[in-house]
């Protein structure tokens, strides 16, 4: 979710296998660099997998650039490592949230074959995707200080994963 | 599709080989990793079928327990379990377990889950196994027989 020079991005912690809980501290959102968070959805494998590439692929860019990388940059990276298995995907939905130019916010997420959303206000993904939207449309307001950002995204990611058994055990929030 | 007995040696080995080349040995995390990785790169061309409760004791960050999946989704855990047995073994440990056990209590917590999918599963195994990873190495603690063979 983006408000006023800020977003905030958060996930649940539940790590299962269909039906079956395997843990609930799981680790879904990854820092790339300070003002660049990426919450990978989907498949548990291919979002560490992912990840593990994501990073390394910053890495060389710090050092072959001397800086950090945009989060529109960043975001076609992750758009074309995706498309790049386009017939053997990544069964993983990111979200990009990042800060760019000027601290203005920037957020999207895709779908496993790399299909850019770009939006003003919020970005959803995983299994409770549609509750997210309906929650997030009723709870945003445009120009949010992080306080009031950090409990509407709080909010809007509880109510929603209440409705989903297969999403819970707690959130992780992020505000930058 | 490649089986389990394949890939432990496989990762057996390299785990020997890290530790000639480099004169200390890997880390659980390391090996937890490794495994990781391997499954990973064979998912997609050639899958090994097995999953993996990875133990270790390391001096510096003592006790570890790792949850691999046959698909390569790992996880750091307290406690693990894999099958139709974990449906049992889960829910009694999430009863029991708590942090700082101490040896005895968590033996008698295995016990009390071998217990449970004896009576519970229909197609529960004969014999069980217990073994223990500590500061002094792997080692066999106990057997739970029904059968002598």
């Amino acid at each position: 979710m983006v408000g006023k020079n800020c977003f905030a991005i958060a996930s649940d912690r539940r790590l299962g296998v269909q039906l079956q809980t395997i843990a609930t501290d799981f680790q879904r959102i990854f820092k790339i660099h300070d003002k660049l968070f990426l919450g990978l959805s989907g498949l548990g494998s291919d979002a560490q997998t992912l990840h593990q590439r994501l990073v390394f692929r910053h890495k060389l860019y710090q050092l072959r650039e001397e800086r950090d990388m945009k989060p529109e940059t960043f975001a076609s990276l992750v758009s074309a490592m995706l498309y790049e298995k386009r017939f053997g995907p990544y069964f993983c939905q990111p979200v990009i949230a990042g800060l760019g130019e000027d601290d203005k916010p920037f957020i999207c997420t895709m779908d496993s074959i790399g299909a850019k959303e770009l939006a003003k206000d919020f970005v959803v993904a995983g299994t409770a995707s549609e509750s997210l939207y309906g929650a997030c449309e009723s709870m945003f307001k445009p120009d949010m200080d992080h306080e009031e950002l950090f409990e509407t995204i709080s909010q809007a990611l509880i109510s929603s994963i209440d409705r989903d058994c297969l999403s819970g055990w707690g959130g992780h929030v992020y505000v930058v | 599709m490649l089986l389990g007995a394949q890939f432990t040696e496989y990762v057996q080995k390299n785990v020997s080989l890290y530790h000639y080349r480099n004169g200390i040995p890997l880390t659980t995390k390391a090996a937890a990793n490794f495994m990781r990785g391997e499954l990973a790169t064979a998912l997609r061309k050639n899958p090994y079928m097995v999953n993996i409760v990875l133990a270790g004791y390391d001096k510096e960050t003592g006790p570890s327990l790792y949850f691999i999946d046959y698909i390569a989704t790992m996880h750091k855990v307290d406690k693990a379990a894999f099958g139709y047995g974990s449906y049992f073994a889960l829910s009694m440990m999430d009863r029991h377990y708590h942090p700082d056990m101490t040896v005895d209590e968590a033996i008698k917590l295995a016990d009390q889950c071998i217990e449970e999918i004896r009576s519970r599963l229909v197609v529960a195994p004969q014999n069980f196994i217990i073994k223990i990873v500590d500061q002094d190495g792997a080692r066999e603690h106990s057997w739970r027989r029904t059968t002598k063979d």
